[in-house]
Order: C-alpha cells, then structure tokens, then sequence
C-alpha cells in the first residue's frame, strides 16, 4: 500500500471513531427521559397508602436547569428533596393521592371546558381545603391531565396580589401557594402521557411552546406498573 | 428460424393477464378495501379505491410483465457485443399512447370530480362547502386542541364533551376548528378527514351507516403528544344518542357555564405570545 | 461522434511546505472564521435583542436573533475562509482577473474552493453521501422505536426532531442528489465545453450545502425542531430555537439550488460546443436543463417563506399568525408552491439518468427522444400547477379541488412518456445486466409503483383516507428513494470508472443491488397498507393491529440499511485499498465524455469538438435477427 493510501485509510479510520462517538452521543440524546420517581408508599389518614407530591414553580431556575431557568415547571417530590422530574410510577389497580403544591400565578385556560374536574375519584379536587368540581377558568394556572385515563384536574394559582411569592425552585411552604389534593384510581398497567393543557409558557406562541412541549416541565409519563 | 412475433406475443400476455387480473382484484379486494363501510362518505371511498385499482392494474400488469419480457427475451448472448436495431421511434405508437393515456388519465380526474360533489367525500370543504347535502343535520364542532380533541354540539346547549358519540343514519355537519396549531382530525372507519386550521371553520359532511367504534387520530403534525392524540368514539342508536346527550349536558353542566357562546371559530387568549 | 482529443499531460503539483499550505483560505481557516463568526454573530444578536420588544425572551430562554444572526455570520465567516470573497475584494481593489483558484494543486483542491468542475463534482459526491448517510441513520433511529406501538426508546420530541432531520436532510441534500456530483461532472464535457459558465458559484453551491447540512445536525444542541421537513406554521412559530437550525439550512439550501440551477442554464445555453444542435443535446443534459428551470423557480420561494417564518419568530410579525391576522394557509400553499416542484427536481435527474445509460446498455438508440424531451419539459411545466394537492382536506376553498385534481392527474400524462421511451428502448435490445443497468430497471419498476400510487393520491375522495397518512410515506419513498436514489447509484456505478479510473469489485456491487432492491420493496410496499389501515405519519405510538406489519417493516428497514454498508465497503476496498483499474470506456459507451481520457485533463479537451450527431448512435439498421427497418427521427 501506498503512502497515500496509508494516509487516506488513517483518517478513514479516525473518521469512524470519530463518527461512532457523536453516533454515541445522538443515540444518548435521543434516548433520554426524565428519571422515573416512584410513588411513597406510607400510609395516610385518608387511608389511601400511595401518595405523589407535585409542585409547579413560575420559573424553575438555574439550580435545576442551567439552560432554562426560567421555564415553568412541575416538580415531585421523592425521599423530602424535590426532584426535576415529570417521569412518575405509580401501582396498577390502586388508588393514588396525588397533592399538587401550586406556586405558579394564574394563567388562564385556553379551553374553559377543562375548567370542570374530571377522572378523579368522585370527579372532585380539595383546593385548600375546599372541595369543588370545577374552578373558575380564569383562574387556572396549570392542570394535570391523563388524556388516556380520562383524567383532569384544573389547578388554580396563587392571587396576583399575594405576598411572597416564590421565585424559583424549590419553593418552600413559607411561600405563597395552593394546596390542592384529588385521587385517581389506576387500572391497567401502561405508560400514560401527562400534559398540562394551560397556556403557561410565558413568552411562547399561543403560550404553547418551549416547557409546554418538553418532558420535564409540563408534560411527563405516567408509569402504572 | 423465424423471429417470433413478440409484439403480439406481448399483447397475449397482457391481454390476459389483465383480463384475469382485474375482475379478481374487483371482486376479492374490493369488499375488503379501506376504509370499510362505517359511513356513507366511506363506502363511497370504498367505491373510488375499487374503481382507481381497477384502473391501475393493467397499467401496472403491462409495464411489469413488459419488464420480464424484455429481461427475459431481449438480451446480450454470453460474452456477446451485437447491437440492437436502430430503431428511434414509432409516431403511431406514441399517438396512440398519448391518446390512450390521455383518455384514462381525464376520464379519472372527471371520475373524482363527480364523486367528491356527490357527497362531499369526508374531506374538510372549507366554511362554505360546495356541496351541501339537504334535510336534517346534527351540527358537531371538532376543538382540536394541543394535544387533545373536544366536541361541542351547539343544538344541545353548546355543551362541550371529551369523547364523540353519534346517532346512527343521521346526516352529521362537522365544523372542526383549532384552539392553538393545525392539527387534523381524521375518523377513520367513518371516512372522514378535515385539517383543524386556527380561526377557521372546516366543514365536513358523514352519515354513518350502522353502529360501530371508529377511531379519531390526529393526522397534522402538532408538537410532542401528536402520536398520543388519539380517541375512540361512538356511533349509537338515535334513542342511546338521546339518553347519552342528556346525561353529558348534566354531567358536564359545571363547564358548559364557564365556556364562551357557541362560535365557528374560537381565538382565545393568548393569541400570540404569552407575557 | 467525431472528435479529436490528444491526451494532455498535467505537471506534477507542487507541494509547498506545510505551514504555507496551513495558513491561507482553506478550510482550516473556514472552519475558524465560521465558528468566530458564530460567536460574534450571537454576541451581536444578543444586544440586538435586548430592547423592549423582546421582553419576551428573558421569558423563554430562546434567543432566536442571536442564533440566526449566529448562524448567518457563521456561514459568512465560513465562505469568507474559503476564499470566496477573494476574487470580488481583489477585482474591487483593482488587481486583474483570474479564472482558476487551486486548480493545480493535489489533494489539497478538494478541501477548499476549487473552480475546476470536476473537483466539484467530486467535492458533491462525497459531502452529499455523507449527509446521505446521516440523514439514513435517522431513519434507522425513526425505524427502531417504530419497533414498538407505544412510545419506548426514544423520547417524543427527540423522535419528531429525527423524523424532522431525517426528512430535510434527505429533501435538501438530495435536491443536488444528481446535479451536484454529475452534472456539475459531466455536463461541461457532455456539450464540449472546458468549464461551467460560473466556476466560482459552482463552488459556492457545494460549500453553502455542507454549511446548510452541518447546521442542520447541530439542531440536537438547541432543543431539536417539532415540525418535520414541512415546517409548518404555527407550530414553527412555537418551537425552540432548534427551529432556527431548520430555517437557515432550508435557506441555505434554497440558495444553493437557485444558483446551482443557473448556473447549469446559463452553461448549457451558451457553451455548448459547435454542431450541438437542441436535438442532438444528450437526454441527460436535457434533464438537468429541466430541473435547473424548476430549481431556478422554485428556490426563491422556499427562501422568501423561510424568511418570513424567521420575522415572525424573532421580531414578532404576523404572517402565519392568526391571532395577528395572518394566516397559517399562507404558509402551506407558499411551503408546497416550492414544495411540489421539489419534488420535481428529485424526480427529474432520475429520468434523465435512466434514459442515458439505458441506450448503452441495450446497445440501441434511445427511443423517443423528442417523446422524452416534452416529457420532461412537460412535467416541469406542469409541476408548478398542483401543488394544493396537498392541501385537499385542510378546509381550501372547495372549487379549487377539481382544478387541482385535474392537474395532478394531468401531470401524470407526460410522466408516461418516460415509460414509454423506455419500453421503447428496450424493445428487441440486446440488454446487458451490468450493475448501472439492474438500477436503472429497478427505478422503473419502482417508480412505475410510486406513480400509479400517487393517481391515487391525486383522486380527492381517495386522498382523503391518505393523506398525512404512511401511505403518503409509501408514496413519495417509492418515487424519490426508489426513483432518484436508485439512480443516484446507476449513476455512481456508471460514472465512477470515468471519474477515478478505477472500477468498483462486481459481486460486491451486485450484491449491493439486489438486497436494496428486496429489502426496500419489503420496507416500502407494506407501507401502503398501514397508511390505508390508518396509522397517521410522524407518530411514535399506533394502534396495536398493526404491531406486527411495524415490525416487519423495521427489520427489512435495517437490512435496507445494511445494503448500504455493503456499497460503502466496496467503495472503500475497491476504489481506496484495492484500487483496480477500470478499462477506458468499459460500457463501450459512445457519449462524450467517455471519449475523453482518464483522468480527464484539468481544460477537458485539448481541441474543442465538433458534434455532427447525438450520442445515441448505437445499434445497425437491421439489428442482428431484426426486422424492423430504423425509422427517421422520433
């Protein structure tokens, strides 16, 4: 072989090596899911035993999301820390209580018919306390919903006027917000997409874009097992 | 020896194979053709499908078996370098074709035209459709939405429901609308499809013809959950129809206030980019 | 043919020493003026952006400015390294002109900016089958998670960027499939000239496509883009910044095209060597003339649309916005007014080749040449009249539907032309089955296939069960990959032995052929049945009936995959490692450009020929065991 060809053949050969890590690379990209927190198994007064504690922020900030810090964004809470993750797995055929602490302000359905709580046990939510079966549609601020399941739970916000708010992730009890508790009852095994069908990207067409859109703020799955 | 004829060796070939061919496929692929028969909209793509295989098979057969024949029959001995006849053309030959493909070609588009003003075809027909058909029509609004589909029906007290039943034999007028994005909404044993354009009102026209589940998928790509934006709906008895209209107009009497009046179109807030 | 061509011996480059050949307009110096750019365009951008009309991005976190601006200047800086703006500066400051850049040096010429077209050619060859291959590694990818009917393996919005980088990479990369590597190669030679009327535009095509592509595949960094090839408005409008990737490589793209197509106008126009007459032009130049119109035409809207959906994503505007008072229709009809023209342009190449290499194989004239050239021209024409047929069932106004089915279905007319040349010149031929020739036949039977499936799309009432649907898919893969595609290896398998020298191993390459052939009729034809079974395209979760025809078709996918390696292998071994000498003019072809030695002298001839006849002069009058007497001219 010649010289040239010895040459062509060594950069042939670091061209592939070359081209299998940035294959690597796209392949980790491509496959890459918020991780997966499990549902708490402890007991509760309500009798119901698993429990998943969510809670929505204006902007998640930089601790949590160096390159979208001020994105909104729905946390869960696992072993007391919160965690950045939309990705939750939860038993099959049990009921589950899910508590959403609501930090976010008021953004405004675009669809009022999602203002009326439906797919929870008794097709209810207790905000603070109250229970109703639907909410003022100017008031929402996000929702959690389970296309697939049936399920929707508007979710109201914190007053405009209201003080300390909390600014970003993670907030604390000492700051302005909601508490808001229903129960879903899950049947069969799956994995079940979540959205939330308020227009609650700040600055995005329609308010539709950008946390709306992507896995870890707004939407995330839904892991019965 | 002499050469054979493989012009008409050709034809026999064809000829027959076409004849064989096409009654079998109108027969045997026919009845089991997409979409089914949910609607009248869809047996009537039923029909068109049928007519267009039909159309396409001898087509297909005379360039395939064309194909074999040549490779078959006309080729270069082993080894060989002999050169064919220098033949560059036949103006009869080529009049002829584009007479004929002409003919089909036309007589296809005046088909589809006939068939699309007959009935509307399921396909969106924009606000103001050409072809209307008369008597009775149970109005539905379509909301697409991201990433979800809702239905309103304006005569029931503008009440708006998650999941789409219809009554059987009833002549339906869809007005399918979009909150956000295009998105589509294609119903598929029922033959339908109408793209959900923002601010516009889409209108499409169904009967469907017996009772059966038909599955609704989105069918414009509209963001992360466009795969997930699928449902199953109902088509029922005009008497379940009755029933279940009523029990969603209680059921869902909480959201029904809160919705805006019934409109053709909807540009809720916000329209551009959220502050 | 007659002609007098001597060979031409070039003198031996001179190699200067490395840091002379390191510094200087390079691509060394392209890629660190591309990447300076990029940061000052950003930087810019940035203060640009920082006024009061922008509040809105402190909220999203998406500087779309300073990303296009970054990319702009990038591209700019990366020109500018090249040395494109060299011969402009210079003229402006008043040195006198020069025609040649690196034309002399080795290797070297084919890493920069090279006005001799064969280098360009070359240059195209290896960057489109590169992005090729990328683009193929997305649809392996797309084909993986199809695998399964719920979402498992990769992440939703990073499966609608693969299916999106899959579809423009192959739409904007492929558009110069043919024309870029071969036409840019062999049309100067075809029409005896010494060089293309724009060598420096020439160039600057090549280099704007490898920028476009490389922005492309850097969208994975900004978020990746929702939409698919087609853009559409308003969802382009709310997508992350991975969407700016998206509107500057079609730009780009769109660039490339319109020039590469003028400048094949203006050469094929003006430079055509004495005695090449209209009807003696080779069917091949004449397709490359037809899609340089459309390519001419049709790119500017692309870019102007683009250009439109960037205002609205950085400074606000309305056009596709309703809540503005635009309207997303307009974004549609402008997308598919390029878009179906496009189409056109990837179709196109594909009948030229066809009809150029089959004569030589069939050892007969092409029948029908006059059928051809109307053919081609007619479906150029034409192509601009129907592109709402892709907007049947989106709520247009109804009265425009017929119209549009008439023309669509009207296209197909002169679509059959082509079919029936090559019938024709294969009628009582003494065919060949060399590698080139089993492609071409493959691209007849496949786009025989496309095309009667596409008189079903064009059918409204039919339309409206497939469209947006995987027979759409099954549609239009049939008429590019197994059209265009197939030819884009007739071509390479024909041409390469001209181009290098060199001749690819046979086995290998028939191997290459056949497990194509079967593996992509395996993966293709059971797409029509899950489009008319109802799974829509672009999703990552279908009804779970159609699991096991998924599956089937993934696996054949993979093998189609595999089909490549086996041609990227042969490349390698045959024309790098092994490298076997291919004979002068091994098809025994009696085109130009086989009668000019190889390696093709730097001015192409050392005489300018005259032309007294097309190259079609194959066959005897009778033939051997004919009957049939030569008729004059179709």
């Amino acid at each position: 072989m010649s010289l040239l060809v010895k040459k062509v053949l060594g950069i042939g050969t670091a061209v592939i090596v070359v081209g299998v890590l940035i294959g690597l690379y796209v392949a980790s990209w491509a496959t890459s899911f918020p991780e997966t927190v499990a549902a708490s198994g402890s007991a509760t007064t309500t009798g119901v035993s698993t429990r998943l504690t969510l809670q929505t922020v204006a902007a998640v900030g930089a601790k949590y999301s160096p390159a979208h810090p001020d994105w909104v964004s729905y946390l869960v809470q696992s072993h007391g820390k919160w965690i950045h993750s939309t990705d939750y797995k939860v038993p099959a055929n049990s009921d589950v209580q899910i508590t959403v602490l609501q930090y976010d302000g008021d953004s405004g359905l675009r669809n009022p018919f999602l203002s009326q709580v439906q797919g929870t046990v008794g097709a209810t939510e207790t905000i603070d306390g109250k229970t109703v079966n639907a909410i003022n549609p100017e008031e929402a601020s996000h929702t959690f919903a389970v296309p697939e399941m049936g399920i929707l739970v508007p979710l109201p916000g914190v007053a405009e006027e209201a003080k300390n708010q909390c600014e970003f992730a993670p907030c604390t009890m000492a700051e302005a917000h909601r508490t808001i508790t229903f129960t879903i009852h899950t049947h069969n095994k799956g994995r079940y997409h979540w959205q939330c069908f308020v227009p609650c990207a700040a600055g995005f067409l329609t308010g539709g874009g950008g946390p709306m859109q992507t896995l870890g703020y707004m939407d995330g799955y839904l892991e019965v097992v | 020896m002499a050469e054979p004829n493989h012009a008409r060796r050709f034809t026999v070939l064809w000829v027959v194979a076409s004849l064989i061919a096409t009654p079998l496929v109108i027969v045997l692929l026919g009845p089991i053709l997409p979409p089914g028969n949910g609607s009248q909209q869809a047996s009537g793509h039923v029909t068109d499908n049928t007519v267009l295989l039909a159309m396409a098979t001898p087509v297909l057969l005379l360039v395939v078996i064309y194909l074999i024949y040549a490779i078959i029959v006309f080729r270069q001995p082993k080894g060989g370098v002999l050169e064919g006849p220098a033949v560059r053309g036949n103006q009869r030959l080529q009049t002829w074709w584009i007479v004929v493909t002409s003919i089909l070609v036309l007589s296809l588009a005046v088909y589809g035209t006939v068939r699309l003003e007959e009935d509307g075809a399921g396909s969106g027909g924009g606000p103001s459709p050409v072809v209307v058909p008369s008597g009775k029509k149970l109005k539905v609004q379509v909301i697409a939405q991201q990433w979800e589909f809702t239905y309103r029906f304006p005569e029931y007290g503008g009440v708006e429901v998650p999941h789409l039943e219809l009554p059987v034999n009833q002549m339906v007028e869809l007005h399918v609308t979009s909150l956000d994005v295009i998105h589509s909404f294609w119903a598929y044993q029922l033959g339908v499809k109408a793209d959900a354009n923002p601010n516009v009102d889409n209108v499409v026209y169904v009967k469907p013809t017996h009772e059966q589940t038909f599955e609704v998928r989105c069918a414009e790509l509209c963001g992360i959950w466009h795969g997930a934006m699928f449902d199953h709906g109902h088509v029922v008895s005009q008497e379940a129809f009755n029933t279940w209209i009523a029990e969603q107009q209680t059921k869902y009497a909480a959201a029904t206030k809160a919705l805006p009046p019934y409109s053709k179109t909807y540009l809720p807030e916000p329209t551009r980019r959220a502050e | 043919m007659s002609t007098t061509i001597e060979s031409h011996s070039q003198p031996a480059p001179v190699r200067r020493p490395l840091l002379r050949r390191l510094v200087g307009f390079n691509l060394l110096t392209a890629v660190l003026l591309g990447v300076a750019g990029y940061y000052l365009g950003w930087f810019i951008g940035h203060q640009v952006s920082s006024g009061k009309s922008f509040k809105f991005i402190s909220a999203t976190d998406e500087n779309d400015v300073a990303l296009l601006l970054a990319y702009l200047f990038g591209v700019v800086g990366f020109l500018i390294g090249l040395g494109f703006a060299n011969y402009p500066v210079s003229r402006l400051l008043g040195k006198p002109a020069s025609l040649r850049e690196k034309e002399d040096e080795g290797i070297g010429r084919y890493f920069g900016l090279c006005t001799d077209h064969k280098v360009v050619g070359m240059q195209y060859l290896v960057g489109i089958g590169l992005f090729f291959f990328i683009a193929g590694l997305n649809a392996m990818l797309i084909r993986t998670e199809l695998l399964h009917s719920t979402p498992t393996t990769i992440a939703p919005n990073q499966y609608l960027s693969l299916v999106g980088m899959h579809g423009a990479m192959m739409m904007g990369v492929m558009t110069s499939g043919v024309l870029g590597p071969f036409a840019n190669y062999f049309v100067p030679i075809m029409i005896g000239a010494r060089r293309m009327a724009f060598p420096r535009i020439e160039a600057l095509t090549f280099w704007l496509l490898m920028a476009a592509g490389f922005i492309l595949t850097s969208t994975i960094f900004f978020g990746g883009f929702p939409t698919g090839w087609t853009g559409y408005e308003p969802l382009n409008d709310q997508a992350v910044m991975g969407m700016d990737s998206y509107i500057v490589f079609f730009a780009l793209v769109g660039i490339s095209m319109c020039l590469l197509g003028l400048n094949m106008i203006a050469t094929i126009i003006t430079m055509r060597a004495p005695g090449l007459t209209w009807s003696r032009l080779p069917i091949f130049v004449w397709s490359v003339l037809a899609t340089s119109v459309l390519m001419v035409l049709a790119a500017p809207m692309l870019i102007a649309t683009l250009a439109m959906a960037a205002l609205d994503r950085t400074i606000s505007t309305s056009f596709f916005m309703p809540g503005g008072g635009g309207s997303p229709y307009l974004f549609e009809n402008l997308f598919w007014f390029f878009g179906h023209p496009e189409v056109y342009i990837l179709a196109l190449p594909g009948f030229g080749i066809v009809l150029e290499l089959l004569p030589v194989f069939t050892r007969k004239p092409l029948w029908g040449y006059r059928l051809a050239v109307s053919g081609m021209l007619g479906v150029a024409l034409l192509s601009f009249f129907v592109w709402q047929h892709h907007l049947f069932v989106s709520g247009i106004n109804a009265d425009l539907r017929p119209f549009y089915m008439l023309s669509t279905e009207i296209i197909s007319i002169p679509t059959g032309f082509i079919f029936l040349c090559v019938m024709g010149t294969l009628w009582k031929a003494r065919s060949s089955f060399t590698v080139p020739m089993l492609f071409c036949l493959g691209w007849t039977f496949n786009f025989l296939i496309g095309g009667l499936s596409g008189v079903f799309l064009s059918d409204t009432p039919s339309d409206t069960d497939t469209h947006g649907s995987f027979f759409v898919m099954a549609h239009f893969h049939y008429t590019i990959m197994g059209g265009l595609i197939f030819t884009f290896f007739a071509a390479i398998y024909y041409w390469v032995p001209k181009m290098t020298g060199l001749r690819f191993n046979e086995r290998l390459a028939k191997a290459h052929f056949w497990l194509m052939f079967v593996a992509f009729n395996s993966t293709f034809m059971p797409l029509f049945v899950l489009g008319m079974k109802g799974m829509p395209r672009r999703v990552s979760s279908y009804a779970p009936n159609l699991h096991g025809l998924n599956v089937w078709v993934s696996i054949s996918a993979f093998v189609l995959g595999f089909s490549m390696l086996i041609f990227l292998f042969n490349a390698v071994y045959s024309l790098i490692v092994v490298r076997l000498p291919a004979a002068a003019n091994p098809w025994r072809s009696k085109s130009l450009e086989w009668q000019v030695p190889t390696p093709v002298p730097v001015n192409n001839f050392e005489q300018i020929p005259v032309i007294d006849s097309d190259p079609y002069d194959y066959g005897t009058p009778l033939g051997i065991g004919g009957t049939e007497p030569a008729t004059a001219g179709a």
